[in-house]
């Protein structure tokens, strides 16, 4: 009523708490989402419309527009798979098969999960080792590290299907021949990263260090490792990623036997289009899980060492 | 203890490899080679190792390194010049030499990366020999390994066996350069990265949208994408334009993350001096925010021309025509012809580094006022 209520500054909205990551983080990824998701419907209708006509017009059948395109969402072998197609197969692949059949996307999933995790694993091991070498090493660190920083630049996944026909060669076989191309894949980011952080403490920590006299390993043990640990979770993020990568591509060599890259190379060869997205999207969610656990994992040891979110 | 070992200037290195070249004097070279001494380039190649370990305890930095050099380097190619005098199974003599003249150039390098020069020059060239000076010993090492255990070429081929291929190959290879790199690869780095920055552009526009990209961008840069190798391949068919495909997904979200994330970089006092010269959207953009951004943006372009190749490379093992670099190293892995593979992935490994090497050139003109540019 008065001129003082429109004269108001606008109300400034907080930046802070629950009402604010609604607004300002979440509104806007599940509006992007939901965007993507029409988009996805759209482009079904477009794309499997072709066929569909031609469906139609051998079957001899007359069609309206809306016929046509609820008819798209739910071919056999459409050219693009709707959402709910994709869920479907999800659903019936994992809860309605029993996990011990080949047709089991939760037993697919093991098996790239696993030789994930010890590629993984044993990448993470052998990148600290390498990096505490270099560190302590003059020699290596001026000859390996220029390697080790360049290999980032080769396309270190054309080995992959060499490393799987040469180690079946060998007689080993299965799981160890893909996790090889994990370990491969995932150590020279950890590398890379635990020697930046094994040299992030300033010269003044390092000589306060001097001052009390510690040994070289009491220097490493209380100083270098601590201040390595972001270092070495952040490059953990990256390592889990490009592992998950190399456990699929290490799938396919060896003729689609088992494991999620397995299922994109036969859908690939029988044309089964629902099946390669519902590999795709496990594979999506796998990448996301394990990442959410190392960030997890990144965040419980940062409060353990008493750092400030 | 490892430490000092590892550290190479100090004695035991030296001292060691002295022992190994006498030993391998007097012990058989091979089964009807009765002494090392008997083959007389061998017998002055470990007189050479042995003058060059005491060079290396004994002398100053400059003469130690020379000696050190020249002897063990002379000593590496005589040892791989002997295998085939040897015949398939060596004796003590011959690895008891390969080890002397190993841990003389390991102790050689020690030297040089110990010593401290203010000369930019030498430093440069220091930097450069010390890794080139390692993959020469990986080289020799591997050669005679390889050929002295006598494993099979299946497993593991020789360096030179590698390099036969390499020359004898050419126009096989350079047909799969051409189908996989200047054709899926390039193309498709340029439409992705180029698609990625005008999205950014748009993006940047609507604080909406950059709050609901940002996160997903994030996620999806972190997926096995080259997962939709083989939708890909179902899409567009098995020439090069599905392999291109590939590339532009995989390339498409580093770019747009990294470029949003520039145009962010230029600072706040920066902007609100553009602007108080009232500078309109496009004039900001040009003259102050894309500069700043051109760090991030190169930085991506730099990151995806690794992931472009893979993406091709990949995207190949799920159906080509029968040319390219892909297709090649699937088929010939299949052939057991792994001499063919390594050629491939050596020449993989080449474009690889060139490409980053040249965008990175590339970078440097551009951000030469950049801190980590600038002298």
């Amino acid at each position: 009523m008065t001129t003082e209520a429109v004269a108001a500054p606008a109300k400034i909205l907080p930046d802070s708490g629950f009402s604010a990551w609604l607004r300002l983080r979440f509104l806007p990824v599940a509006v992007i989402v939901l965007a993507i998701i029409v988009f996805w419907y759209v482009m079904v209708a477009v794309l499997n419309a072709p066929f569909q006509r031609q469906l139609f017009a051998t079957a001899g059948q007359d069609y309206g527009t809306t016929d046509l395109i609820v008819a798209t969402m739910d071919q056999e072998r459409p050219v693009l798979p709707s959402p709910h197609q994709v869920v479907a197969e999800i659903w019936k692949t994992t809860v309605e098969t029993p996990v011990t059949s080949k047709r089991s996307l939760v037993y697919h999933g093991w098996v790239t999960l696993s030789s994930t995790l010890v590629g993984f694993v044993l990448g993470t091991l052998l990148g600290v080792g390498l990096a505490v070498l270099i560190v302590h090493s003059r020699t290596l660190d001026k000859s390996l590290m220029p390697w080790v920083i360049s290999s980032q630049t080769i396309p270190i996944l054309a080995i992959a299907p060499m490393i799987i026909v040469v180690l079946n060669a060998v007689g080993i076989t299965g799981l160890l021949p893909k996790a090889f191309i994990s370990t491969y894949l995932s150590f020279f980011p950890v590398t890379v990263g635990v020697v930046t952080g094994l040299r992030s403490p300033e010269i003044i920590h390092l000589d306060l260090m001097r001052t009390y006299s510690a040994t070289p390993s009491q220097v490493f043990w209380k100083l270098r490792l601590p201040a390595a640990i972001p270092f070495l979770f952040t490059s953990m993020k990256v390592a889990i990623a490009a592992s998950l990568v190399g456990a699929i591509v290490g799938e396919l060599p060896t003729g689609a036997v088992a494991g999620l890259g397995a299922r994109l190379l036969a859908g690939s060869y029988y044309g089964q289009t629902v099946q390669i997205w519902s590999a795709l999207v496990a594979a999506a969610l796998m990448a996301a899980v394990l990442i959410m656990i190392v960030e997890a994992a990144d965040r419980r040891v940062r409060a353990r060492m008493g750092v400030r979110a | 203890m490892t430490g000092q070992l590892l550290r190479g200037g100090t004695p035991p290195l030296p001292v060691i490899a002295f022992l190994c070249a006498f030993i391998a004097l007097f012990r058989p070279l091979g089964a009807n080679i009765a002494y090392g001494a008997a083959e007389p380039l061998f017998a002055l190649a470990m007189v050479g190792l042995a003058f060059g370990a005491y060079a290396m305890m004994r002398f100053g930095d400059r003469a130690a390194i020379v000696a050190g050099l020249v002897a063990s380097h002379f000593a590496g190619a005589v040892v791989i010049a002997e295998l085939p005098e040897v015949g398939s199974h060596p004796f003590g003599a011959f690895w008891s030499g390969l080890v002397a003249a190993w841990l003389l150039a390991w102790a050689t390098v020690g030297r040089i990366a110990a010593v401290r020069t203010r000369n930019p020059t030498w430093s440069r060239i220091i930097g450069i020999a010390i890794p080139a000076l390692f993959g020469i010993w990986i080289l020799i090492l591997w050669e005679a390994l390889v050929r002295g255990l006598g494993v099979p070429s299946v497993l593991l081929p020789a360096p030179s066996a590698i390099g036969a291929k390499l020359v004898s190959e050419v126009p096989t290879l350079a047909a799969d350069f051409r189908q996989t790199f200047l054709k899926a690869v390039l193309i498709g780095w340029v439409l992705g990265c180029g698609s990625g920055f005008l999205v950014a552009l748009l993006v940047d526009r609507v604080p909406f949208l950059r709050r609901g990209l940002l996160p997903i961008g994030n996620f999806v840069s972190a997926l096995p994408i080259v997962g939709v190798a083989p939708i890909m391949v179902m899409w567009f068919g098995f020439d090069w334009p599905s392999k291109a495909a590939v590339v532009v997904i995989m390339t498409f979200f580093p770019m747009l993350v990294n470029t949003v994330a520039g145009l962010e970089a230029a600072g706040r006092m920066e902007r609100d001096l553009m602007r108080t010269y009232a500078a309109d959207h496009r004039q900001e953009l040009l003259k102050l925010r894309l500069p700043a951004a051109m760090p991030f943006i190169f930085n991506a372009l730099k990151i995806n021309s690794t992931l472009a190749l893979i993406g091709a490379i990949v995207a190949e093992f799920f159906g080509t025509p029968i040319v390219g670099m892909g297709f090649r190293i699937s088929t010939e892995v299949g052939r057991m012809a792994i001499d063919m593979v390594w050629a491939e992935i050596a020449v993989a490994a080449l474009a690889g580094s060139l490409f980053y090497g040249a965008v990175a050139f590339v970078e440097r003109v551009v951000t030469f006022w950049h801190p980590s540019v600038r002298r």
